[in-house]
């Protein structure tokens, strides 16, 4: 059975934040609508987004790394988002895995979003309805894009290849062959939710 | 997280709604039959009263929806999702309270066996809302069987209050037992909620920053959460007050809700006023809503891990 995923390696990650404005630019895009920026020039803008960075601080000065780190929906394998789903919005794909919201039945109760222990959903303001990144569904079986571009848009922006996509459970794909062999992880571990996003840690440089 | 009072008016008044309907079923299995029309009254009036207060509860949770006009699909996953048998216990509750207040207006003779039937939902809804919440285990304040316990007694407390206030105007011999119930409903409540605040006090995060980021090192600071504006993760799951607010919260409720209504409910008894009854059914309810937002704002979600510095 297939399971997409993305591998994203933070030992080249730059933190440029392409994948995030890339991930932005095509969803907002697409036939379901945009993405809601509220207040995008105020004092107080919000805005939806499906891919974020964020940068942390690794030890204690003068021996520190600073760690970019892109976070999206993980696609678990066991997402406990779905079964909370009352009106069965939330589902996850049998043919490649991916964990989608159809926007035409969610009624925006949140639950689903309390139920991600990442914090990978956010409710649209505009649309009023649960939104998270679709492993850009629409590109990646899309026969009208070249094959070369049947990825997701953050894979295909980023300038130093930190983000891989493929078939995690396909042993011989690029992405598992990274995973077996730069100790890939997934993100807390000990909830069971098996994401199938996931990282390739830093390298020791010493 | 963030207290919502939609699901707050939600929880406190159906929980209301169904302690009123086991105090007059109690009433009707156990008491000694009233006058036929002092029996539609209570019980029938009674059941409407539950019919109101669940209503209100319902009508509440509308607010909380992105898209309310979609609210009928809600009830579809059944199988899997409490929150989905929350939305077909809350109007199987409501229909079977109807019942048993036409019934009972209407003098049948099963109006008894529909009050069990009544019951039956009443439990029935107390377990789907509570695990709503039980069930997401890594929000570890909510994931324990004290949230059904919470629910329940403070649910059978106000609904025994309400009883002793009805009862007061309608049904005046059956007050003191009422007030027993009540005053052991809020005992039993005050050690259950002393006992979850004790819990919930002793609890180690089960999500770390290490685990968060799949990063070993003992010493993680956020530098930056990728966005200098607002978004749906820094609303949703922080309540935004100081610690000293919770705390004042967490007093107001604890003293509200049981000495602050069981003196109230004394002095009513005592002077033998309705309204005193009533009174501390008012106040009650005032630090029960205090109870339902320290509950929501208590629950620290894994999520916020990733959300602790804008800059």
């Amino acid at each position: 059975m297939t399971q997409l995923a993305l591998v994203i390696d933070l030992d080249v990650c730059v933190g440029c934040h392409a994948c995030v404005t890339s991930c932005k630019q095509w969803n907002t895009s697409g036939s379901a609508g945009p993405l809601e920026d509220a207040n995008p020039y105020g004092e107080s803008p919000s805005g939806t987004f499906f891919n974020r960075v964020q940068t942390f601080e690794v030890g204690e000065f003068p021996l520190t790394e600073t760690l970019h780190f892109p976070k999206s929906c993980l696609h678990c394998e066991d997402p406990p988002c779905v079964p909370v789903c009352p009106t069965g919005a939330s589902y996850k794909r049998k043919e490649d895995g991916i964990v989608l919201v159809d926007y035409d039945k969610c009624i925006g109760c949140k639950y689903c979003s309390w139920a991600c222990p990442y914090g990978a959903r956010e409710l649209d303001e505009g649309r009023k309805v649960m939104t998270k990144c679709t492993l850009c569904v629409d590109r990646v079986h899309n026969e009208a894009l070249p094959e070369s571009e049947r990825k997701p848009a953050c894979v295909m922006a980023c300038p130093t290849n930190a983000r891989l996509f493929g078939d995690v459970h396909d042993e011989d794909s690029e992405v598992s062959r990274a995973i077996r062999e730069r100790d890939g992880y997934t993100l807390m571990p000990e909830w069971g939710t098996r994401p199938a996003n996931h990282y390739l840690p830093r390298r020791s440089r010493t | 997280m963030k207290p919502a009072w939609s699901v707050i008016f939600l929880t406190t008044l159906c929980g209301m709604a169904q302690g009123l309907m086991l105090a007059l079923v109690g009433a009707d299995v156990l008491g000694a039959p009233l006058e036929p029309a002092a029996a539609q009254r209570f019980f029938g009036g009674g059941a409407l009263l539950c019919v109101g207060l669940a209503g209100l509860g319902l009508f509440a949770s509308f607010f909380h929806l992105g898209r309310p006009e979609r609210f009928w699909r809600s009830a579809a996953m059944w199988r899997t999702s409490w929150l989905s048998r929350e939305v077909i216990a809350v109007p199987a509750f409501i229909g079977a309270a109807s019942w048993y207040a036409w019934a009972h207006h209407a003098g049948q003779g099963y109006a008894t066996a529909v009050g069990v039937l009544c019951v039956a939902c009443a439990l029935a809804l107390w377990v789907c809302t509570a695990m709503i919440y039980a069930c997401l285990r890594f929000i570890r304040e909510w994931a324990s069987p004290y949230t059904l316990a919470n629910f329940a007694v403070l649910g059978c407390a106000s609904g025994f209050t309400a009883a002793s206030a009805w009862a007061a105007w309608t049904a005046p011999r059956w007050v003191p037992a009422y007030l027993l119930a009540a005053y052991l409903m809020l005992a039993a409540g005050l050690a259950v909620r002393l006992l979850m605040l004790r819990r919930n006090a002793r609890l180690r995060p089960g999500s770390t920053l290490q685990s968060a980021l799949g990063v070993r090192h003992p010493v993680i600071a956020q530098k930056s959460m990728g966005a200098m504006g607002g978004t749906f993760n820094t609303r949703e799951f922080f309540h935004g007050r100081s610690a000293a607010a919770i705390r004042g919260v967490r007093w107001a409720f604890l003293l509200l809700l049981f000495p602050g209504s069981a003196l109230l409910l004394a002095w009513g008894q005592l002077r033998a006023s309705g309204a005193l009854l009533a009174a501390a059914l008012a106040v009650q309810y005032l630090g029960l809503l205090a109870e339902r937002w320290f509950f929501f704002a208590q629950a620290n979600h894994p999520q916020n891990l990733y959300y602790q510095v804008v800059s």
